[in-house]
């Protein structure tokens, strides 16, 4: 009888890469059926255009690249479905197919694939055609009748009632607050991601609103906030390691976000505020380094 | 309050249900073979030869250096051989292999009576001379533990009752079975180097336990029981301290730089029969469980063979993909199972082939919940990537040396890297390296 040999532990967690992915997926839903409730057909193909494009490019690479193809990680689903969530159900086809593409390829895998890329590739990839194509990606249109129309956040008229429900112009996803909301309690259940990235920007963003003057729930509820918050900054690989750094990285997006909704030229800033955090990262892991048991005292004697 | 510590995860819930319920029994096979290096230290110098006839209790190898202990015959009957054999580690281990006669002659003991009466001076040698190590799994052996230097202090001894590896439940049955030996061990221990507290630390998932172990303890000086949360490794010893104590062990150092030794609860009874009785350790309770016909709790002769263990409870239920020595997260394969268990065994733990698959590694996906449960507070992601690439010095760097090879990380993984693997592998390497370094100075 043949014994198979392995290294301890025995027992390995079901939550996998793929599960998590397809968590991430899952939780997503109630969003994308938001979405293609009040904004329709176009809506449908915006998000089927995104994710069928980013599911190819990394196909293409990986093949191309002669690297294992990973596409059944449900990574590059996710990826997409997050780059259609967040632009505008008007947008072109060919943008959203580009876009999908930059994110998969640029951002991500030329940084070396799943875990090494430092920005969020669906954020990268929404900054990118905001700068590429800043009036087809700011034309909003109104839910139902598609009638071309601003934000909430540019004309500030909205009940919260609208804004709660998603009855409002914006993206795609982000419009329906209590779509959002039940996929974050989806994640938490799941575990499959954390409360407090989420908690923290949002009730940062609320409270520096609030001491600037502005309405703090027009503020969480308008615009790109609580999906950035959700679903861009709890991205596994640009996020912080370390608790306290992960709490303020969640504050400086929330801050950020108040900072250009307030004084920038901009009317939205998520986008803009999670790059910048992305980026500090990795400094916020390092001058808030984890405590190490047993290493107190020695680090006060090297003092 | 319910002490805890931070970190840790909580694998294969339930596993324990198989064997939680079901009493001790014991059983005795006709052949054991007991190896000689079952402790940490250098191992036992044979003392007997093929054909010689042993009793219970004779000491068949003799201690060899500062770590060392005696070994003892736990059958009586004839020597069969004295020979290598293949064991868990890479190195083949010295084993004297003992026909069971059945007469169950024991050598003449020396009794000390009660430990609260007993000269405490007395204490420490009958420990070393009835070949105790820690039986939770490290086998220390447990008089030198006790051997505290005069500048050390030591205000607190646990008795570690945590049981937090999956699938075991002696120490579980030990403590409800026979609660009042364990608390007569740590008193014993607490009398040989004059420490006025000691404390029984349980997980709150063994009620029944707590409630036997407090019921022992009332009317007894200076012992008490704490509750625990149930996670795992809430009975690591660092965490164990950390929750108990709130103090923590210096990195690289050992508990009683804390204040505070640890010794498991089958560690406290064996210093009780070995005070009480005169008794060398020449048994303990194993859990078998996992793809066999009828788990069990048996109290097994040190020496019994794997073979007949699993015969005992019916044999293999379904096709065998491991035996593992110990439990689901920390335990060892065993390559054969002609192997014996040892002082340390607290479990056999058999996967069948579905749950034995080997999983293949993904890539990081960077996650950090691996850095969420380390209950050290190390980056085990970025250690793995410098172990991978040999670079042994930035895994010291990343405090590897301080991991306590728990396995949390990994089995929280979900790219199921294999990190725990990697960093024993780092671990070994860097004491290697200190050592040639040490020898040359």
């Amino acid at each position: 009888m043949s014994l198979i040999l392995s290294p301890a532990p025995h027992v390995r967690t079901k939550n996998t890469t793929q599960r998590l992915m397809l968590n991430v997926v899952i939780s997503l839903l109630p969003c994308a059926a938001a979405g293609i409730y009040y904004f329709g057909l176009r809506a449908a193909i915006v998000l089927a255009v995104s994710v069928v494009s980013a599911v190819l490019a990394e196909l293409v690479w990986q093949k191309l690249a002669h690297q294992t193809v990973r596409i059944n990680d449900f990574s590059a689903v996710v990826t997409g479905l997050l780059l259609g969530l967040c632009i505008t159900p008007s947008a072109p086809w060919w943008m959203v197919m580009i876009g999908a593409f930059f994110a998969i390829i640029v951002v991500k895998q030329l940084f070396g694939g799943i875990g090494d890329n430092f920005l969020n590739p669906a954020l990268t990839a929404r900054a990118v055609l905001l700068a590429s194509w800043p009036a087809l990606m700011t034309t909003h249109c109104t839910p139902f009748d598609a009638v071309t129309s601003a934000t909430p956040l540019m004309t500030g008229e909205a009940s919260t009632m609208q804004l709660l429900l998603g009855d409002v112009p914006g993206a795609i996803g982000e419009t329906c607050k209590v779509a959002i909301l039940l996929g974050f309690v989806y994640l938490l259940v799941t575990q499959t991601i954390r409360w407090e990235i989420p908690v923290f920007t949002v009730a940062a963003a609320a409270l520096l609103s609030w001491a600037l003057g502005l309405d703090p729930l027009t503020t969480v509820l308008s615009g790109g906030l609580l999906f950035g918050a959700v679903y861009m900054a709890t991205d596994y690989v640009t996020s912080p390691l370390n608790r306290w750094a992960q709490i303020v990285y969640a504050i400086g997006i929330g801050v950020i976000v108040v900072i250009i909704r307030k004084f920038g030229a901009y009317p939205e800033g998520v986008t803009y505020a999670i790059l910048l955090m992305n980026i500090a990262a990795p400094l916020l892991d390092r001058v808030m380094p984890q405590k190490i048991y047993g290493c107190r005292k020695a680090r006060k004697e090297a003092k | 309050m319910k002490a805890t510590f931070r970190g840790g995860v909580h694998p294969a819930h339930g596993s324990k249900a198989q064997t939680q319920g079901l009493a001790t029994r014991s059983f005795v096979s006709d052949t054991v073979r007991i190896i000689m290096n079952m402790n940490i230290g250098a191992p036992s110098q044979p003392c007997v030869a093929k054909g010689d006839h042993v009793k219970i209790g004779q000491v068949i190898g003799e201690p060899v250096g500062f770590l060392g202990l005696p070994v003892h015959a736990s059958v009586s009957g004839e020597v069969v051989s004295v020979e290598p054999i293949p064991y868990l580690s890479e190195q083949p281990a010295m084993c004297v292999t003992i026909h069971n006669d059945f007469a169950d002659e024991w050598v003449e003991l020396h009794p000390l009576g009660s430990v609260e009466t007993v000269d405490p001076a007395l204490i420490i040698p009958a420990i070393k001379n009835a070949g105790i190590c820690g039986l939770g799994g490290a086998s220390f052996p447990t008089h030198v533990k006790l051997s505290i230097k005069p500048e050390q202090k030591c205000d607190c001894i646990i008795a570690n009752g945590a049981e937090c590896e999956t699938h075991l439940t002696c120490d579980h049955r030990l403590m409800l079975e026979n609660p009042v030996r364990v608390v007569d061990g740590l008193r014993a221990a607490m009398r040989a180097i004059n420490v006025k507290e000691g404390i029984i630390a349980i997980e709150d998932n063994k009620p029944d336990a707590i409630e036997a172990m407090r019921k022992a303890c009332q009317g007894r000086e200076g012992v008490r029981v704490q509750v625990l949360k149930t996670k795992y490794p809430q009975g690591g010893e660092k965490q164990l301290i950390e929750a108990v104590t709130g103090r923590q062990v210096p990195s690289g150092g050992l508990p009683i730089q804390a204040g505070v030794i640890v010794m498991n609860v089958a560690t406290c009874a064996a210093v009780a029969d070995a005070v009480i009785d005169g008794k060398p350790l020449v048994e303990r309770i194993v859990t078998v469980t996992g793809a066999v016909r009828q788990p069990a709790n048996l109290r097994l002769r040190i020496g019994t063979i794997t073979e007949d263990i699993i015969g005992e409870c019916g044999g293999f239920s379904g096709d065998v993909g491991k035996v593992i020595f110990g439990g689901a997260m920390t335990g060892m394969c065993a390559p054969n199972t002609s192997i014996p268990i040892a002082k340390a065994t607290g479990g056999i733990l058999v996967l069948d082939k579905q749950d034995a698959a080997s999983v293949e590694e993904g890539p990081c996906l960077r996650c950090g919940k691996c850095v969420e449960v380390c209950p050290i507070g190390l980056h085990p992601l970025k250690i793995k990537i410098a172990a991978d690439a040999d670079r042994i010095d930035e895994c010291k760097r990343l405090h590897v040396m301080d991991c306590t090879l728990c396995g949390s990380c990994s089995f929280i993984c979900p790219a199921h890297r294999w990190l725990t693997a990697s960093f024993k592998v780092a671990k070994q390497k860097l004491a290697a390296q200190a050592k040639k370094g040490g020898s040359g100075k």
